[in-house]
């Protein structure tokens, strides 16, 4: 069979991208970015605080993490829910420990839930990120506009109402957006998101309903990726992050201010036998020098206000 | 290739002992390339019956905004790396980033480095393409790289390493000289083609960046011990006659902050080692036909 002559012609075969959201950038000539108090690196841990109902939705598809066995997976439910209960507050205190802010990823269903947690998160001066409604909140193509919008909406409403104030990010379920999403949530009033991971520091991103910010989480640099994904240790996600860190503070003395992100998953690495290992990472790179621990909307308007 | 046949009849088969020495320039026992692919990958192709573009209903954000790394972000931080170890690069290029992003292409070319074709896309498969089809993604190929950097291609990585039955021959009647595309040796071998000259140069999946981390799920330290213990190997057996050795990359896997680095350390090494003849592409080729053609 030949293909069809359309599969040779290039429409958007052009100078630039072959979208409109975004201008190519290179990242290396870019005018330096200066962080506070001088620092090099800015460290973005963000943790995904996520609520899996037993009864998986498979439209637009299912969530990462989601149930796997036949009804009723009490296995992934509950050890889901471990890392709300117990891997949480783990994570939590090894951040307080070593005096970082936070960004937490959390899903509205969490915050309708467990107030408590809301309530513990804010409390100890840590930012709340929209992150859907639950983890049967997927967005990808296919998923009706009006439905997306609804979403977007009741997962910043039902934030908005428990934690007192109304997100000002958004990351999407395993990043994954439709050609609507980023107008959206422009739309809804959101100031930046985090899901494109095409750079390394934060850049303007247009939409027809304005412009939003995008703020790369590094999906490579996650405990899914690395832990449960790629199946190595938290010994080698700490060398892993070390070694990241380093090559940035290099950049930095010549390029300016980067940005390390750290993105946690409670299920993952709250547990027992990974935190000793986690808990070290975190006290070596407090003794960095360089280190700035930034929450998202601290990387925002730091970043903003030199542009 | 014999189209059909239960035996492709690429080449012929010719066992790893007593072999004829090769030699590489100064005594080098292994030739070192680096294959960095400099892609562009679209998001919203056109659909080919074959094979998805993307896992996932674009855009694929994950997918796509990953590989737009490399032309943003992970190429500079590779390229330097390469340069500062004095490792010139022999390019596997979607041509279209000639067109796109003409910064990388002329950032590579002002280095040094060789380009040969993979395709014009990353996002667009040769399965299915009629002869004429295939023509003119090969004219197209050496055209648009002529325009862009004054270089001849000599070479082919199908895209995406799709392939039809005749790409071989297709690309050995346009004077292209080496294809990437086979794997059986780690030696140069000639490719059985209906006119011409074609030499099969061995590039790798095993020690690909993209296998390393994706299909063998390594850390970077682990990949980085792999390339040193290949190249090891490599260069102790090329004492009887010489290996190549094939770096293929893709930066934004490589030049990932926390790969790069491990990374950086594997160049230092095989530049020190003295066994290396580090080379393009095209020079390997030129060394391998000198040798075997006399």
């Amino acid at each position: 069979m030949t293909l069809d002559p359309a599969y040779l012609q290039y429409p958007k075969r052009q100078r630039g991208m072959d979208h409109g959201h975004y201008p190519y950038s290179r990242f290396d000539t870019r005018p330096p970015v200066h962080w506070p108090e001088g620092k090099s690196v800015a460290i973005w841990p963000v943790i995904s605080l996520e609520w899996f109902p037993i009864l998986p939705d498979d439209e637009p598809f299912r969530a990462p993490g989601h149930m796997q066995t036949a009804y009723p997976d009490y296995r992934h439910y509950t050890a889901r829910e471990y890392g709300t209960r117990v891997g949480l507050y783990r994570l939590l205190d090894a951040f307080e420990a070593v005096g970082a802010k936070v960004s937490v990823a959390t899903n509205s269903a969490i915050a309708e839930r467990y107030p408590e947690i809301v309530e513990a998160i804010i409390a100890a001066g840590h930012e709340i990120i929209a992150h859907s409604t639950d983890m049967n909140g997927t967005i990808a193509s296919g998923l009706p506009e009006d439905d997306e919008r609804a979403l977007i909406a009741q997962s910043l409403d039902t934030l908005e109402r428990v934690s007192g104030s109304r997100p000002r990010g958004w990351l999407s379920i395993a990043r994954s957006q439709s050609f609507n999403t980023a107008k959206l949530l422009a739309e809804a009033g959101l100031e930046y998101m985090c899901d494109w991971v095409n750079d390394e520091l934060p850049y303007r991103f247009a939409t027809e309903a304005g412009e939003i910010i995008n703020i790369p989480l590094n999906h490579e640099l996650s405990d899914r990726q690395i832990v449960n994904v790629q199946q190595q240790s938290a010994d080698s996600y700490v060398q892993q992050m070390q070694d990241a860190y380093g090559w940035l503070a290099g950049e930095a003395a010549d390029h300016g201010g980067r940005m390390l992100p750290m993105h946690l998953t409670p299920y993952i690495m709250g547990l027992p036998y990974r935190m000793d290992v986690f808990e070290g990472l975190l006290r070596w790179l407090a003794d960095q020098p360089g280190a700035w621990f930034a929450r998202g909307d601290a990387i925002l308007d730091s970043w903003s206000a030199q542009q | 290739m014999r189209e059909g046949e239960a035996d492709p009849g690429l080449y012929d088969f010719k066992a790893w002992r007593g072999r004829p020495k090769l030699t590489w320039p100064d005594g080098k026992t292994c030739a070192v390339w680096v294959a960095p692919n400099l892609e562009f990958y679209e998001l919203d192709p056109p659909a080919n019956p074959h094979r998805k573009s993307w896992p996932k209903p674009h855009p694929d954000v994950v997918g796509y905004s990953h590989r737009d790394h490399a032309n943003r972000v992970s190429h500079w931080r590779m390229a330097d790396a390469m340069s500062k170890h004095g490792f010139p690069g022999s390019v596997s290029l979607s041509v279209a980033l000639c067109d796109h992003i003409p910064e990388v292409v002329e950032d590579a070319n002002a280095r040094g480095w060789e380009f040969f074709s993979h395709g014009i896309y990353n996002t667009r498969y040769s399965y299915g393409m009629d002869e004429a089809q295939e023509r003119a993604i090969i004219e197209d190929s050496i055209a648009t790289v002529k325009r862009a950097t004054g270089q001849t291609i000599r070479g082919w990585l199908a895209p995406a390493l799709t392939h039809t039955p005749r790409t071989l021959d297709l690309i050995a009647e346009y004077g292209l000289d080496y294809t990437c595309d086979l794997y059986h040796d780690d030696q140069p071998t000639d490719v059985k083609v209906a006119s011409g000259q074609l030499t099969a140069i061995p590039y790798s999946l095993e020690v690909n960046d993209h296998y390393g981390f994706f299909i063998y799920n390594m850390s970077p330290r682990e990949y980085a011990d792999t390339l040193i213990r290949q190249f090891e190997r490599l260069a102790a057996e090329g004492e009887d006659s010489g290996t190549v050795m094939c770096i293929p990359l893709h930066s934004y896997l490589i030049g990932q902050p926390h790969r790069i680095g491990p990374f950086e350390e594997v160049l230092k090494h095989i530049a020190a080692d003295g066994r290396a003849w580090i080379a393009r592409a095209g020079e390997i080729v030129d060394s391998y036909r000198g040798q075997v053609d006399g």
